[in-house]
């Protein structure tokens, strides 16, 4: 990925990752071949439907997977470590103190029997021999960083006393525990209220400013990327279909099915009745479609599309792609609907 | 709290009523011969029953009698407080037979609900832990066993084999505790083992279920992705949500033994709670009869009551709700 300016050095570097599933009916595999780095400051924003292998990326970083049942290949270099290689007590290590993580749910998140203080505080001696007090202490602080109004009081509650925006914030204080060099964030918006994820994405963004980590933003909704990301990764069934720096994929997107995401993407300007659903419905990973997978709902398919999968090319700005399309025919569908549509410079 | 738990309490107290009531109906509707018959002993006389009826108010309507038995439990008969008349099979106050034989049913009953709460805990943790492996299968179809055995042949078999073959322990029967800890533990251990092993078998299964159910929730993720070892993930953030639904049928299982243990005690000659119970119902005997009735609906009705509490102590949602 294309260097931003004031990135510094690549905190995570995820090469070739593959995740396959056993199950009865068969092998789905929910992550293919997929690449990426992160830099400190960085927002990495991935994008896709359900079921297109965002989340497992993310919890095959976090070391999450259970290698009973998961098959996972390829790199995921943090600092220079690969995660894949780390003995479970080795990641253990890493995870929550390195590299941490919010989730979509916190309704489900927090301990439904413990205090809210108590959990963050335990996440502090998880990685640090301290007394109960201190961690109490900097649980008590952490909270307040977040925006809890009265922490100190606040803390002593227990998960159901607080509101749903109240509960991520107290999971991104918990995440926030050992000052991670990485945050994953699982679609942290999407339970909450539409005026509570506002700030929630905005805490997610100072956050980063302040203590100085890398952000990967999995969403399935263009919009949050669009106010936060400094890159995006568009996957589509299992693969990324299209990353780039962020002002590259909005300003001249390149993949058909990031124009669909695109397309389908309400905004204060745009009328409902001009928002493009993409027709039909993911792919069942266990028996994806021959070819590229998503041919059978693009409008551009031609015919290589059905037999041939698109390998990840570089075209201009550091951007990356997936499509048989020719660059010229993509630059002009750009140029001459999308744009257009979505109200994006040419 | 105060408030509800007295009215919790009163409510209890009605539900006791009711059950003895109950008790009354049936024993006096069904058509089993008449008591007064059996006690008035071998050789009857047309005199001696009608003075037997007298005495016992059996010519009386069934709620007369009732009134009778509930104004002497609550004021107190010849034999203290709370009366429960005397047993008419050997004339003895139903009151000492029910402190004497109580003890016994309340030892088995805590020992065999010790052993089965460790066991039943600790194999239902291992079997979910070790889901899908040999230790999984082993414990539970030893679960299925457990189940499946019939304590009266569980039973024999252990004094069989444990007491008669290998002496390791006291036969049947029950020494009290004052009488040297020693035998009281000897002749106790094989009935606690035995009444144990069906519930570890229902708890070991209760506890793998829940375990497994709170493993897929989602804080038990979060717990993993702070990076808490998975022993603490398991003990303190799996196991504290399992415990709930345990604690419920735990209270309900300890008091239906208070007068249920019936088998137990017959196999092991305990001569309980529920030996009396027995009796009192082949021989006709109402009073025995509902001086047990009365211990279980009590035990039934506190259980309730004590579960309930404890709730509001192991899940604070409900403390707030």
């Amino acid at each position: 990925m294309a260097a931003t300016p004031g990135s510094t050095s690549t905190l995570l570097e995820v090469r070739n990752l593959t995740v396959r599933f056993r199950t009865r009916d068969g092998v789905v595999q929910a992550v293919s071949d997929l690449s990426f780095s992160l830099r400190r400051g960085d927002t990495l924003g991935v994008v896709g439907e359900s079921g297109s292998g965002k989340s497992v990326t993310s919890l095959a970083v976090m070391g999450l997977l259970n290698r009973a049942y998961a098959d996972i290949e390829g790199e995921i270099l943090f600092e220079g470590r690969d995660l894949l290689k780390l003995s479970p007590a080795e990641l253990r290590e890493v995870r929550g103190r390195d590299v941490s993580m919010i989730f979509q749910d916190p309704f489900a998140c927090l301990h439904p029997m413990y205090r809210v203080g108590d959990q963050i505080a335990e996440a502090v001696r998880a990685h640090q021999d301290v007394p109960k007090k201190q961690a109490g202490d900097r649980a008590v602080e952490l909270l307040g960083a977040v925006g809890i109004p009265n922490a100190k009081v606040r803390a002593r509650d227990y998960p159901h006393q607080f509101s749903g925006g109240m509960r991520q914030r107290a999971m991104i204080a918990m995440a926030l525990v050992h000052n991670p060099d990485v945050l994953i964030a699982d679609e942290p918006t999407t339970a909450l209220d539409v005026t509570v994820q506002a700030q929630i994405l905005e805490l997610i963004d100072r956050v980063k400013r302040e203590f100085d980590v890398g952000v990967i933003l999995i969403t399935h909704d263009l919009g949050v990327v669009a106010e936060t990301a400094t890159h995006v990764m568009v996957m589509y069934a299992g693969r990324s279909v299209e990353q780039g720096i962020a002002s590259e994929i909005f300003g001249s997107a390149q993949h058909p099915y990031t124009w669909g995401l695109l397309e389908s993407m309400p905004s204060v300007e745009r009328k409902l009745d001009v928002l493009v659903p993409i027709e039909g419905s993911p792919p069942s990973l266990l028996h994806p479609p021959s070819g590229c997978a998503f041919h059978p709902r693009c409008n551009y398919r031609f015919e290589p599309c059905s037999s041939k999968l698109p390998s990840l090319e570089p075209i201009a700005g550091g951007h990356l792609d997936a499509c048989h399309l020719s660059p010229e025919r993509k630059r002009e569908v750009w140029r001459t609907k999308i744009a257009a549509e979505i109200g994006a410079p040419a | 709290m105060t408030l509800y738990i007295i009215r919790r309490l009163l409510w209890a107290v009605l539900v006791v009523n009711v059950v003895v009531f109950i008790t009354f109906l049936v024993f006096f509707k069904l058509p089993n011969g008449n008591p007064a018959l059996r006690f008035v002993g071998k050789f009857p006389t047309q005199e001696n029953i009608q003075l037997a009826e007298q005495r016992l108010h059996l010519n009386r309507p069934f709620y007369i009698e009732y009134f009778y038995f509930v104004k002497n439990f609550f004021a107190g008969d010849e034999y203290g407080w709370p009366g429960l008349g005397y047993s008419y099979g050997n004339y003895v106050s139903v009151r000492s037979e029910v402190l004497q034989r109580a003890p016994r049913t309340l030892f088995l009953i805590a020992g065999a609900a010790t052993i089965w709460l460790i066991f039943g805990v600790a194999i239902g943790v291992l079997s979910a832990v070790r889901r899908r492996t040999a230790v999984d299968r082993a414990a539970m179809g030893f679960a299925l066993f457990g189940i499946s055995a019939p304590v009266f042949w569980l039973g024999l078999m252990a004094l069989f084999l444990i007491w008669k073959k290998l002496g390791l322990t006291d036969g049947s029967g029950y020494t009290p505790i004052d009488q040297g800890i020693g035998h009281w533990f000897g002749h106790l251990i094989l009935p606690w083992t035995v009444l144990a092993l069906l519930y570890i078998a229902i708890y070991a299964r209760l506890t793998r279920n829940n375990l497994l159910e709170t493993l897929g929730e989602d804080y038990i993720r979060t717990a993993r992705a702070k990076g808490l070892s998975e022993r603490r993930v398991i003990l303190k953030h799996g196991l504290r949500a399992s415990l709930t639904p345990i604690v419920t049928i735990f209270g309900l299982d300890m008091a239906l033994l208070v007068g249920g243990a019936i088998i137990t005690e017959s196999v092991f000659n305990i001569q309980g709670l529920g030996w009396l119970a027995y009796n009192g119902a082949i021989t006709q005997d109402l009073p025995s009869v509902l001086g047990v009735v009365i211990c279980t609906a009590t035990a039934v009705a506190l259980a309730n009551l004590i579960v309930d509490i404890l709730y509001a102590f192991l899940d604070p949602r409900v403390r707030y709700a």
